[in-house]
């Protein structure tokens, strides 16, 4: 579109010194985070890239738009589940979105090599990692967060309790905030150990399916012949059980799984041990870009 | 001033592999040349050049910024083209250089007008709107090129950026190279192992082998010191390489040809003498570009 203007000058008009701003760490890591962000929507990127997020986020917003439809139609007068436990009811579309863009997010720059071209520029491996985790949690939020928002406006339409309704929606965008912030740093991890593409998204979708899959037999067997406390100690197996046990502790949400954490220390220890997982996602990850600028 | 200025700079990994060792470097504005054999410890100096890897021990300064504490400072003013493939082929060039102005400070706006004065540049005029994955090899190391230079840095290292190209592709990227250091004023330091492409376009080499540096001087003096000459003869080339290494000339043999290190003008004298006393034709008297290899091979105190 510039080619009218230029056309006369196009073939030399000199080298052009940049004398403009330098803008320092804190934009590009937004810019960088903000890239990411709309990468993990395939915004930005060619239509193929579309199709997979938004047909998920479609998957993921339609059962609460049916439930929102019901309540205003139906006249129910009260919402058929906890804003809390949509994440995990729809734990299978989660998975899978996190299974598929994780590794958009981080393995293209590896396989590609594009990393070398980052950190010879100013931002750091942290700022980069911080950037990538940032951008992938924030587009998880979103994914979250957008069926909550149908199924509220809903509970509204439908004349249901609004503070019990708010209440509940603001209990469950909190909760989406941290499933947002695990499952982003167990994807980003597992994506940036497996390089290739498919074999990171298969990695991501066995490790979650398998670790919730465990998490639950354990939990339903022990429950089962009356072992209760074990059951609840079986939630810390799966990223997904610690978020709802920590839902569970924190905002008083009741259980999506089998059961919550047991007694009165199971609270704060599920909430330790998230935090545990989170940091040592973080960790591997700052190790994963070491190995790249050292070989 | 001195670009680059690195002292008694040491790398190893682990007990076993020293990858520089002792090297005491000045680069000059302008165009330099960092020549060595693969395994030379030219990569290995470039990333600690741009703050990415610490050193063992000594100290190096770029731009007059400690590598060891102001990298980020230096890579906002350096930029640097790998030896390796860099590329994701799902995006334009124009999409990818945009990107990485940004990453390197420069807002949206500018970034978008960097990136197309600097892609045309390099040569890459509507090919930029096509994605990386259909170039060529000779267009990708555009790319690379392009993306070292968006945010117009006073330094760019360049590892290998011949590498894979064709010969014609290799002379336009050696004009491009001269071009950013003389017409575009940005000072650069280009790696090959290849001594004779450098020598066209480099106002000074730095020679390193082993992580050791072999030489370091100003292209004018180093040519004087490489060049050699290829003698060949219709018959009777053992006898010449006979009178030739009687007369003092250090010779070697590689097949018909004997390479004769050029010691000034006099070398052509008894070369033409030695062949008319002889009585046999001249094929070929030609000046020859070292190999790196070659280098070393007679150098003293050279690669073992």
């Amino acid at each position: 579109m510039t080619v009218p203007r230029e056309a006369g000058a196009i073939h030399d008009i000199g080298y052009r010194r940049y004398e403009g701003p330098r803008l320092g760490v804190t934009y590009i890591a937004r810019a960088l985070t903000v890239h990411s962000l709309r990468g993990a929507f395939g915004l930005g990127r060619a239509t193929r890239s579309k199709v997979m997020p938004f047909l998920l986020l479609a998957a993921m917003v339609v059962p609460a738009f049916v439930i929102a439809l019901v309540v205003v139609l139906g006249g129910a007068d009260e919402l058929p589940l906890e804003y809390t436990s949509y994440a995990v009811r729809l734990g299978a579309v989660v998975t899978i979105f996190v299974a598929a863009q994780s590794p958009q997010s981080v393995s293209r720059d590896l396989r590609f090599r594009l990393v070398a071209l980052y950190f010879a520029r100013p931002i750091s491996r942290a700022t980069y990692v911080r950037s990538k985790l940032t951008a992938m949690s924030l587009a998880l939020f979103a994914f979250l967060a957008a069926p909550l928002v149908v199924l509220y406006v809903g509970a509204l339409l439908g004349e249901l309790d609004v503070w019990d309704n708010t209440l509940g929606f603001l209990k469950g965008v909190v909760g989406a905030a941290m499933f947002a912030v695990v499952l982003a740093s167990v994807g980003l991890t597992i994506a940036a150990w497996t390089p290739r593409r498919g074999i990171g998204v298969a990695a991501i979708v066995t490790v979650l399916t398998l670790l919730g899959g465990i998490s639950a037999i354990i939990s339903g067997i022990a429950d089962d012949q009356g072992h209760e406390t074990l059951a609840g100690w079986a939630g810390l197996i799966s990223p997904t059980a610690i978020v709802d046990g920590v839902q569970v502790w924190l905002l008083n949400s009741s259980t999506s799984i089998v059961t919550g954490p047991p007694g009165e220390a199971g609270g704060p220890v599920f909430a330790l041990v998230g935090a545990a997982l989170v940091t040592a996602c973080y960790l591997l990850l700052m190790r994963r870009y070491r190995a790249v600028t050292d070989s | 001033m001195s670009l680059i200025v690195t002292r008694s700079l040491t790398k190893r990994y682990g007990a076993r592999v020293t990858a520089l060792a002792d090297l005491d470097i000045e680069v000059p504005a302008g165009v330099t040349g960092l020549v060595g054999a693969n395994g030379a410890g030219k990569s290995t100096l470039i990333k600690i050049l741009l703050g990415l890897l610490p050193s063992t021990s000594g100290s190096a300064r770029v731009l007059d910024l400690d590598v060891a504490t102001q990298g980020q400072q230096i890579r906002e003013l350096v930029g640097y083209m790998p030896e390796h493939d860099c590329l994701p082929p799902d995006v334009t060039a124009t999409e990818l250089v945009v990107h990485l102005a940004r990453m390197s400070g420069l807002p949206m706006t500018a970034a978008r007008e960097r990136a197309a004065d600097t892609l045309r540049h390099v040569g890459l005029f509507e090919e930029r709107y096509r994605p990386v994955g259909g170039y060529s090899t000779g267009m990708k190391q555009r790319v690379k090129l392009a993306q070292a230079l968006v945010h117009d840095p006073r330094l760019v290292l360049l590892d290998e950026p011949t590498n894979g190209l064709d010969p014609a592709g290799r002379d336009e990227m050696l004009g491009l190279i001269r071009r950013i250091g003389t017409v575009f004023g940005i000072s650069v330091v280009v790696t090959s192992h290849l001594m004779g492409e450098l020598e066209r376009i480099c106002d000074h080499v730095v020679v390193i082998d082993g992580g050791r540096l072999m030489r370091s001087a100003a292209t004018a003096s180093m040519t004087a010191l490489t060049q050699e000459v290829l003698v060949e003869v219709t018959e009777r080339g053992a006898d010449l390489e006979s009178v030739l290494v009687g007369a003092g000339v250090a010779v070697r043999r590689q097949g018909d040809v004997l390479h004769l290190v050029l010691a000034g003008d006099g070398t052509y004298d008894l070369v033409r003498d030695t062949v008319a006393d002889l009585g046999v034709g001249l094929v070929r008297l030609q000046r020859g570009r070292l190999h790196m290899l070659d280098m070393f091979r007679d150098a003293p105190g050279g690669a073992a």
